[in-house]
């Protein structure tokens, strides 16, 4: 039996135990994990500085901080979330108790991607501990250091048979998908993706992807250019780009291009200072496939700012490139890395034409004051998520579903949607062995009859809360009559 | 191009011009879905007559009422469901515009079966009118007759670019699935199932698999087993067992055995007479591949009631198989027929330990007057829903989801949940370009100070109503306190 194999047995037999489904030990893991991050912080920052020349209070800010506000919520809220929810009745089931109970689904598996490693791989986590379910973590090896720590510590805060961490490269990650699971959550590209679903369908287990795209960012002329820029050099340039819902191209009219090519100069110098290669809170790429890959992009196009580059230190300075074209090298792919293209357009007309001729991205950016124009954009094209006059930052709103629409993805989470991902929602219905009589109009020899009262019962959509108040006031109202009777009466 | 791309192509160009998302649209559709049911009735019942026996009353009881029901549902709700869902807010997005806007996927693919093929097949076809899609509806061929009506009627009532019905088998479905869609919807058996999804991947397509299983149906010995055995007879032999939920087989202690025979004896002479054979209310199997699917499962069973059966007529008769054991053919897959094996188990833990061996199935149902044992059940297994003391009606709870778990199927539908799995849930949030001195703590330098400011912020989940109220209760006391003041100066 392969590593992989005996892994995913042990967290299946340590689920069949039933030890992951009450709710104390679940929130028992959930704080231990809490504990974790606050007392690793430094290993953690380590880690990613290493894999990605992340400052450790920007691995705070945008690893570990959205970490422990997603487990403090769900330790808050995990007794809402589990308990069985009631749902609307009819005349039927008047009498009957009728609800939606969230149950565990078995083991899941949990491949995450290097780009924030630790977010994209414990914040599913977090929704398959809180659902009650064993999870098998597969961090990915391109963040290579975050893997090596994440392998050696988690098993020290979490139960290890039932969440036990497995490391390795493609053929680990296949010999993994050979195995039988409840769901796969991915993390990543999609190519890997389809990959993913299709070694997922051999056993029909559900899987959420959680993919990427090219996110446009439409900039309205009427605006306030300045503040727009600043929000999208940040959304652009953390993590050296490397971001699956960062700003990969920009749209707008020919007019502002100069004035926001100018306004992201500024922005850069502001947040990077002069020389970004030396300055702590500006990244780098991943890894020299990803360089060269990146390098081969700006080809073609005009650099109008940055384009500096060390291939021994993997680092590619915050770029700006000016009248590109939809045909251009970098409009090919994702770009996932610190090039920004400006693409000129004629207007909104041109610019919803221009993202509805490609696939779905995992979010939309608009930047205008005009809410009629935010309407139409949102009206008229499709992504994951839509997000008007920010970057980013609808990632932290853990009450919206996080996730992408047809190549960006499938299934969402963050928040209660971690939780309902990785839960089963099971109907139950609980009737009584009493009442056989209304059953008559169902039972066969089938009558015009008994089909006009099953019509009536089944048709009729009646208020049950109308008609509890209608009954209520009949019982008044017969009661008050009697009262009056009795009092008539003895007078 | 073949037949298939075209309708496909066509399907796509006709959603690409927007027609299927205004409300009034999929509101007229739908109601013109409502007349098809209203005016072909008889058409449709002797097409079904022809295919599965069933009676026009049945057919109405089975097949058209629940669409009839979840139709008018549809079109009472639709503007509730297609209205953007406001989210709770959080400190960062105080004074922003937060909520989730359903959205149509584009085109979805309806591949239907064929034991209920109205039922199967159209609701989920209302599911995607009302979410605004375009759909290309695939009848099973199975149901030969059914498929025809289909294909006939449905383009004279509902736009038949954007709903096109296309009709063949397996490699017109093999066809249709090389095509490029949004969502699958497909009902059927596991093995077409994981070929589905498989096909689904090449194109990252969801899907929805509505998949079937063996029941399991726990009855104990503690509960009124005449009404119990009333249930489960009409849940199983409704449709010639043919129903993805219908109670597979039961589990109940060998000292009842007995009388549940009797029982489910006396309840097959009330619905079907003593010839089932010549009662119109008693379908057939429908065809002679599954009738011989099914006569085989008997070879190594003991056979209690019923057992007579008639090839040219697919005709199996209402049969109870005694001392079953769960090596016997019957046992080995889905029996989708009018064979009722009872299984003994000594106790309660037998019955979920025997329960939980076999794949999650579809439906579970159990029979007890004693909470404690349903609530065990529902604790110690897992199954896509749980039915206690009756069988099949959680099927038309709209408010409840229907749908599998594990090789019983993945997705939902029925009601809202029809309408939310045919669209896409759109996280939208719509800030200002005001307020930029609030950001300042997220960019760089990034310094322990504006982190601190982060962490408060990011961590701070506060109650919104609460804070808004002590907000109030400020203003209050400010306005007070100046009104005093003037007042008192």
């Amino acid at each position: 039996m392969s590593r992989e194999q005996l892994v995913v047995q042990r967290a299946r037999r340590s689920f069949q135990t039933g030890k992951s489904k009450p709710l104390e030990s679940r929130i028992h893991q959930l704080k231990s994990l809490l504990c974790f991050i606050s007392e690793r912080q430094k290993e953690i920052a380590d880690a990613v500085k290493r894999d990605l020349g992340k400052s450790e209070r920007g691995t705070e800010l945008f690893e570990t901080l959205g970490l422990e506000g997603e487990i403090k919520l769900a330790i808050e809220k995990l007794a809402e979330w589990a308990a069985p929810r009631p749902v609307e009745k009819n005349l039927l089931t008047i009498l009957d108790e009728v609800y939606v109970r969230p149950e565990p689904l078995g083991v899941v598996l949990i491949i995450g991607a290097w780009n924030y490693p630790w977010a994209v791989t414990l914040q599913p986590l977090v929704g398959a501990i809180a659902a009650g379910n064993a999870a098998v973590i597969k961090p990915s090896e391109v963040s290579s250091h975050s893997a090596k720590v994440m392998e050696e510590l988690l098993p020290q805060y979490l139960d290890k048979d039932l969440y036990p961490v497995v490391t390795g490269g493609v053929s680990e990650t296949q010999e993994l998908l050979k195995q039988r699971f409840d769901h796969i959550f991915y993390t990543g590209n999609c190519t890997v993706g389809k990959l993913v679903m299709e070694a997922a369908a051999r056993h029909l287990t559900p899987v959420t992807l959680e993919l990427g795209g090219k996110s446009p960012c439409y900039i309205d002329k009427n605006c306030d250019i300045s503040v727009a820029c600043r929000r999208i050099t940040w959304g652009k340039f953390v993590n050296c780009g490397q971001t699956c819902i960062a700003p990969d191209f920009i749209l707008c009219e020919p007019c502002i291009q100069s004035q926001v090519v100018e306004e992201i100069q500024k922005c850069i110098k502001e947040f990077y200072t002069d020389n970004p290669e030396t300055f702590e809170d500006y990244g780098r790429i991943i890894n020299q496939r990803h360089f060269k890959r990146l390098m081969a992009l700006m080809e073609g196009s005009t650099v109008a700012l940055g384009g500096g580059n060390d291939e021994s230190q993997c680092y590619i300075a915050p770029t700006v490139l000016k009248d590109v074209t939809g045909e251009s090298k970098v409009m090919k792919e994702e770009i996932f890395g610190p090039l920004l293209p400006i693409i000129t357009v004629s207007g909104t007309d041109e610019a919803i034409q221009f993202i509805n001729e490609r696939e779905k991205p995992l979010v939309i950016y608009i930047f205008s004051n005009d809410n009629k124009l935010i309407k139409r954009v949102i009206a008229e094209t499709s992504s994951g998520a839509l997000l008007a006059n920010d970057c980013l930052v609808h990632y932290s709103v853990s009450a919206l579903p996080f996730g992408g629409v047809g190549n960006s993805g499938m299934g969402c989470y963050h928040g209660r949607h971690s939780f309902d991902q990785l839960s089963h929602l099971r109907s139950c219905l609980i009737k009584q062995l009493k009442m056989e009589a209304v059953n008559s109009m169902r039972y066969p020899p089938h009558t015009a009859k008994k089909l006009s009262w099953a019509r009536f019962l089944l048709l009729k959509q009646v208020n049950v809360c109308t008609l509890q108040r209608m009954a209520l006031l009949a019982t008044f109202t017969g009661l008050a009559a009697f009262v009056a009777q009795k009092y008539l009466r003895s007078r | 191009m073949s037949k298939e791309q075209q309708a496909v192509a066509r399907a796509r160009k006709a959603f690409e011009t927007g027609r299927s998302k205004s409300l009034e649209h999929r509101i007229r559709q739908l109601k013109n879905l409502q007349r098809l049911f209203i005016e072909k009735q008889s058409v449709i019942s002797d097409a079904i007559k022809k295919d599965l026996n069933k009676s026009v009353v049945g057919t109405q009881l089975y097949e058209t009422l629940g669409l009839e029901g979840e139709i008018g549902l549809a079109i009472k709700k639709l503007k509730e469901w297609a209205a953007p869902r406001p989210v709770e807010k959080n400190l960062m997005t105080i004074s922003d515009t937060v909520y989730i806007k359903p959205e149509p996927l584009g085109v979805v693919l309806i591949i239907g079966a064929w034991n209920y093929p109205w039922a199967v097949t159209i609701q989920p076809l209302i599911g995607a009118i009302a979410a605004g899609n375009a759909a290309v509806v695939k009848p099973s061929e199975v149901c030969v007759h059914t498929a025809k009506v289909m294909e006939d009627l449905l383009p004279l009532y509902i736009d038949k670019e954007l709903y096109p019905v296309v009709t063949g088998g397996v490699s017109e479905t093999q066809e249709l699935l090389r095509q490029r869609f949004d969502h699958i919807f497909y009902t059927g058996n596991s093995v077409v199932g994981k070929l589905i999804m498989e096909a689904a991947a090449k194109h990252l397509t969801p899907v929805t698999l509505e998949l079937g299983g063996k029941s399991p149906c726990y009855i104990d010995k503690n509960c009124d087993i005449t009404i119990a055995c009333r249930r489960v007879a009409w849940g199983k032999y409704t449709n010639c067992g043919q129903t993805c939920i219908a109670p597979d087989y039961i589990l109940c202690e060998p000292s009842i055995q007995d009388q549940v025979i009797e029982e489910v004896k006396k309840a097959i002479k009330e619905f079907y007479t003593d010839n089932p054979k010549t009662c119109p209310d008693y379908g057939r199997i429908i065809n002679q591949r599954h009738f011989k699917r099914i006569i085989s499962m008997l070879e190594d069973s003991t056979i209690a009631v019923g057992g007579d059966n008639n090839e040219s007529d697919c005709y199996i008769a209402p049969t109870v198989l005694r001392d079953v054991k769960p090596e016997a053919k019957v046992m080995q897959e889905e029996i989708f027929g009018p064979l009722l094996p009872i299984l003994s188990v000594s106790s309660l833990d037998e019955a979920i330990k025997f329960i939980n061996k076999g794949e999650k199935p579809l439906a579970l149902y159990v029979f007890s007057s004693d909470k404690q044992v349903i609530t065990r059940m529902a604790d110690d297994t897992s199954s896509g829903g749980l039915l206690a003391n009756d069988c099949l009606v959680h099927f038309s709870v709209s408010s409840l989801p229907f749908g599998g778990v594990g090789n019983s199927g993945m997705g939902c539908y029925h009601g809202k949940y029809s309408f939310d799995q045919l669209s896409h849930l759109r996280g939208c949030l719509i800030k200002q370009l005001k307020m930029e001195g609030v950001n300042s703590m997220r960019y760089p330098p990034h310094t322990t100070k504006k982190l601190g400011w982060a962490r408060f912020f990011i961590l701070q989940t506060v109650d919104l109503g609460w804070v808004g109220r002590m907000a109030l209760l400020a203003i209050l006391a400010v306005v007070a306190a100046v009104v005093l003041q003037n007042y008192f100066l």
